[in-house]
């Protein structure tokens, strides 16, 4: 290595890195030490349909976040918004292929990904929604980041191995996703007139589809049964302080977290009702590997 | 003289990585205020796990030499060749010299 230019000689030295600088160095693989058979205690089928809900959490907010590509205020935040949803990709791919092994069908994360129909979709609906502005980009994400990391907290205790060391490695991630959010909505809800105005509006776009993240559906039922999972029903309380606290900072009013049942429309994404707005998305996230499904990369 | 409050002002970002003693400069960036401005750093500048300590300050606040001060700031030295350590044998085990 040389020190011909001082930023890439920070990058830490190891005899591989040496050569790959360029793709990163010195990287931690979540699952190192981690036995990935697929423990003979644990339901095969239970463990796939929760690591698919959670998978697919993560891969359609990851493809929402990436829409913000040459679309950010700032060039700043749209690295921000991308890292995130890299972050997010990331534990995408180690839970879809958590999924397909312990189904066992022989699908991969890429058949998962690419080559399922929004009625296979197990994600919920917050994260399907369109954009919007940036103050309702800021809220979705805000309340799925305190939402994922407070499961996330309690998955690393998960009888399987992998998705609680998937899990030991998600909760970093999201602590300093919250974290951005939260500095953002302090930052536009105690702003301007006009930024805490585009911040409550946000904060209350999103809200009918927070009551799905607190109810119990079949996956997660069964998942916490097993010792596998958690039931999002027991993280509400949690969830809920945290966001009030940045709510009262921000000078923002919360409504009332509705419960599903009172919601007009029952079910939700997690038994595979979508808003219309999954399908798009799905198309485009899917159009290079279905128009090429013999590619490689 | 009055800032324009539509842009964000500007930082310099300095990095301390792994490998490195001290932090060193590794670019600029726009930031609202010294918060956003550590969080932009994380996000540009320590992606490829470059980092352990991030020190980010307005480019305002530095005070800089000029190109016109180079000669009388910087020829003086060019010839004091018993200024530099070489009159001495360092020792093998004797780091960062």
């Amino acid at each position: 290595m040389t020190d011909d230019h001082v930023y890439l000689s920070l990058a830490e030295g190891s005899e591989e890195g040496e050569a790959r600088w360029a793709f990163g160095t010195g990287f931690e693989d979540p699952l190192h030490g981690v036995d990935t058979a697929v423990p003979e205690e644990l339901d095969s089928r239970i463990l796939a349909a929760y690591c698919l809900a959670l998978g697919d959490d993560a891969l359609v907010l990851a493809q929402r976040l990436a829409e913000w590509c040459t679309r950010a205020p700032e060039l700043e935040e749209e690295v921000a918004l991308a890292n995130i949803g890299l972050d997010l990709l990331g534990q995408a791919r180690l839970l879809l292929s958590r999924a397909g092994q312990a189904e066992g069908a022989g699908r991969d994360e890429d058949a998962l990904a690419y080559f399922r129909n929004a009625d296979a979709f197990r994600n919920v609906r917050l994260a399907e929604l369109p954009n919007g502005d940036f103050a309702f980009s800021i809220a979705r994400l805000l309340v799925m980041a305190t939402w994922r990391l407070a499961l996330f907290e309690r998955l690393t205790e998960s009888k399987d191995p992998v998705l609680a060391a998937v899990a030991a490695k998600g909760v970093k991630e999201l602590t300093y996703h919250r974290d951005y959010t939260a500095q953002w909505t302090v930052r536009l809800g105690d702003g301007t007139q006009e930024s805490h105005r585009r911040m409550q509006r946000g904060i209350e776009e999103i809200w009918p589809y927070t009551g799905e993240l607190f109810t119990t559906a079949p996956p997660e039922r069964e998942a916490t049964e097993a010792g596998i999972g958690i039931d999002p029903a027991t993280v509400r309380e949690d969830v809920e302080a945290t966001l009030r606290q940045v709510a009262d900072a921000a000078t923002l009013t919360l409504p009332v977290i509705p419960t599903l049942t009172a919601s007009p429309r029952t079910g939700g994404g997690r038994v595979g009702k979508h808003t219309d707005a999954l399908a798009p998305l799905l198309t485009e996230l899917q159009s290079v590997a279905r128009a090429h499904p013999e590619a490689t990369w | 003289m009055t800032r324009d409050r539509r842009k964000w002002p500007l930082y310099e970002v300095f990095i301390r990585g792994k490998r490195g003693l001290n932090h060193v400069h590794v670019g600029s960036l726009h930031a609202a205020d010294d918060r956003m401005a550590l969080t932009h750093a994380r996000d540009l500048y320590t992606r490829r796990n470059e980092g352990v300590s991030i020190w980010v300050v307005r480019s305002d606040a530095i005070t800089a030499s000029t190109p016109d001060e180079k000669d009388p700031f910087f020829a003086p030295s060019g010839d004091k060749v018993y200024r530099h350590p070489t009159f001495y044998d360092i020792p093998e085990d004797v780091p960062h010299i």
